[in-house]
């Protein structure tokens, strides 16, 4: 009782102990990360060593990690009531511009990463007033978005180099410091590997743990983030105290395209060539992470830490099943059904969360 | 007589063809309680809406102590410190208290990249505002949709008052209450009032409009049937002049029903007391 006593006024009498269990089961990602340790452990189980070790725990980070910037951007958006399908599209333009731009046109390759980059925000930025001014629903702008995006990638791509894939990246000016930024691995030599074999694990790793933490920061510790809840949870009523609300959801889907624009430059950084179709289907993985993170589709509730953990989830079950001999056929079957599990077992947890008390 | 804290003169507004206001005129003192009543339809909430700054007038003025104002978005109204307390927009559900009290501008700590909510200060504020309107809450953290509706709309009313809100628009905030909710409601009117808040209540019902009252603006079809003091109009002739006098006969009944509340009857006597 004397610590209790101890707090001041802040405690309450009416408040019980339970309550921090229940103040547990109120945060978005508890589904997620208990989720993530269940699957790592079915997995160590059906696939062993494979999975568990150096190597295979490298392997399904690298997935993760690259679907993890876009899951947790794609976040902010859904948590701010919108969404962004035009990603997937985006990853394939914004490689192709820089392998256009540095192969093709001989640019230095930085000079063709700041491009696209400021493509990507472009788009974004136009995806954002779009729905703002259509007032349509996000989904309709970027389905419309995706495709025009791939359509135009396709089209201007074989008009340039009359071929839909373009090689010769690694060749480009400036391009050893551009891969330091976003494509160097950190090799570590993996005790369990019989032949000496090293472990890989890529630096979008760290992007995928830093964009996390950064998002984290500012949803729960800045008044932006305060406002993504709020223009999530009612757009009218934020804006009726004040919150520019078109200004923060023309914010964050250039933050979506910025993130599809990161994974664009990893993966074109680490495979040397651009392809027209690379990035397809993303846009709905993310969302997938995303969701099994305990993010509401409909907005105002989520994490940033979920989605993160959402997308570990995807990246063990996509490599797990690979190392257990299964036919990765079923890795959609598997997501898929996770999806729907996911979203069933949130609507519980946030009934729990905001039932009367 | 004291310069009006807000006054509009002969404002119009039109929707394409629609009137919905047709030259309204009205003026509102520091400490008391205003209630624009009005059938549906009447125009309450196109008046109330150029009032926070969601529309434009197309005619008329607009004064806030007595300076013409135009006020291009909410944002506008609130700098001058009118606040608008929506029925059923007030608060976020699944928002915590303290983030919904402070949406919009909340208070930080730490300045450039390092500026940060500072979420000890804002929770010990939420505790210390509500209990000053008499709510002694549980948990600044807990979701708004585990509150009551009187509770969310006491909310927003603490939240308005705090933020400096010299004169506060309630919109129909005790329609979808219970009487005791209602009560609740209508008891923080009073207090904010006594803090001396101007308060405009919009209602199209007289049984909460009456006992809380100083002064009575009854809307019919886009046009002011007058402003009328406590002294100058009866419960009976505010509810004749917003009726048109068909219903009355309707009326009747619930007025018996009224007389027996007694809730009502507490209210009447608080609004004693403090007079």
């Amino acid at each position: 009782m004397a610590s209790i006593a101890g707090q001041g006024d802040r405690s309450d009498e009416r408040l019980r102990r339970e309550n921090r269990l229940k103040k547990l089961l109120r945060r978005p990602e508890l589904g997620a990360i208990s989720g993530a340790v269940l699957v790592w452990f079915i997995f160590a189980v059906a696939a062993g060593d494979r999975f568990v070790s150096l190597r295979g725990s490298a392997n399904f980070l690298a997935v993760a990690s690259e679907l993890g910037i876009l899951a947790v951007a794609v976040s902010l958006l859904m948590i701010g009531g919108e969404f962004d399908l035009s990603i997937g599209s985006m990853i394939g333009a914004c490689g192709m511009i820089v392998a256009i731009l540095s192969v093709q046109m001989g640019w230095n390759i930085w000079a063709a990463i700041c491009a696209a980059l400021i493509a990507a925000l472009i788009v974004g930025a136009i995806n954002g007033l779009l729905v703002i001014r259509t007032r349509l629903p996000s989904f309709i702008i970027t389905l419309g978005t995706l495709f025009i995006i791939r359509g135009l990638t396709i089209g201007i791509t074989r008009l340039v180099t009359g071929r839909t894939q373009v090689g010769g990246v690694k060749e480009a000016f400036g391009y050893d410091s551009a891969s330091q930024v976003f494509a160097s691995v950190f090799s570590i030599l993996d005790p369990a590997s019989a032949r000496g074999l090293s472990a890989n694990f890529p630096i979008s790793i760290v992007w995928w743990l830093l964009i996390t933490a950064v998002a984290t920061y500012v949803l729960l510790r800045t008044r932006p983030g305060n406002w993504i809840f709020g223009i999530g949870g009612d757009a009218t009523s934020a804006r009726n105290v004040g919150v520019p609300v078109s200004r923060m959801k023309i914010i964050l889907f250039m933050l979506t395209a910025a993130a599809a624009w990161l994974v664009a430059m990893i993966q074109v950084l680490s495979v040397g060539s651009a392809d027209t179709l690379r990035g397809e289907s993303r846009e709905f993985y993310a969302i997938i992470a995303v969701v099994i993170g305990g993010n509401l589709l409909t907005g105002g509730y989520g994490s940033a830490i979920g989605a993160a953990f959402g997308a570990l989830i995807f990246g063990m079950v996509q490599q797990g099943i690979v190392f257990t001999g299964i036919d990765s056929d079923w890795f959609l079957v598997f997501m898929g059904a996770m999806l729907i599990i996911a979203v069933l077992v949130n609507n519980y947890i946030r009934k729990l969360a905001s039932e009367a008390r | 007589m004291a310069t009006p804290i807000l006054e509009v003169r002969d404002i119009c507004k039109y929707f394409g063809n629609v009137i919905a206001l047709n030259g309204v005129s009205m003026k509102l003192h520091a400490g008391e309680v205003m209630c624009l009543l009005g059938d549906n339809g009447a125009g309450k909430s196109t008046l109330i809406k150029i009032l926070s700054g969601v529309h434009q007038p197309d005619r008329g003025e607009y004064l806030v102590q007595g300076k013409p104002v135009v006020f291009n978005s909410p944002r506008d109204a609130l700098d001058h410190g009118i606040a608008t307390v929506y029925q059923d927009l007030a608060m976020i559900p699944l928002m915590s208290i303290a983030r919904n009290f402070f949406l919009g501008s909340e208070p930080t700590v730490g300045r450039g990249l390092f500026k940060r909510l500072d979420i000890a200060s804002a929770k010990q504020i939420v505790r210390d505002e509500m209990a000053k309107m008499g709510i002694d809450i549980r948990d600044p953290e807990q979701p708004v949709g585990t509150l009551s509706g009187g509770e969310r709309q006491s909310v927003a009313i603490a939240r308005a008052v705090y933020f400096g809100a010299k004169v506060l628009i309630l919109d129909e905030p005790t329609s979808a209450l219970g009487v005791k909710q209602a009560g609740t409601v209508l008891r923080y009117i009073a207090r904010a009032r006594a803090q001396g808040v101007a308060v405009i209540f919009i209602t199209h019902n007289p049984h909460h409009a009456y006992p809380i009252g100083d002064r009575f603006t009854i809307l019919k079809r886009g046009q002011t049937l007058g402003t009328y003091t406590k002294r100058e109009i009866s419960r009976e002739e505010m509810i004749h002049l917003m009726s048109g006098g068909d219903e009355l006969n309707n009326l009747e009944h619930e007025l018996r029903e009224f007389a027996n509340d007694a809730i009502a009857q507490q209210l009447a006597d608080a609004i004693h007391e403090e007079a």
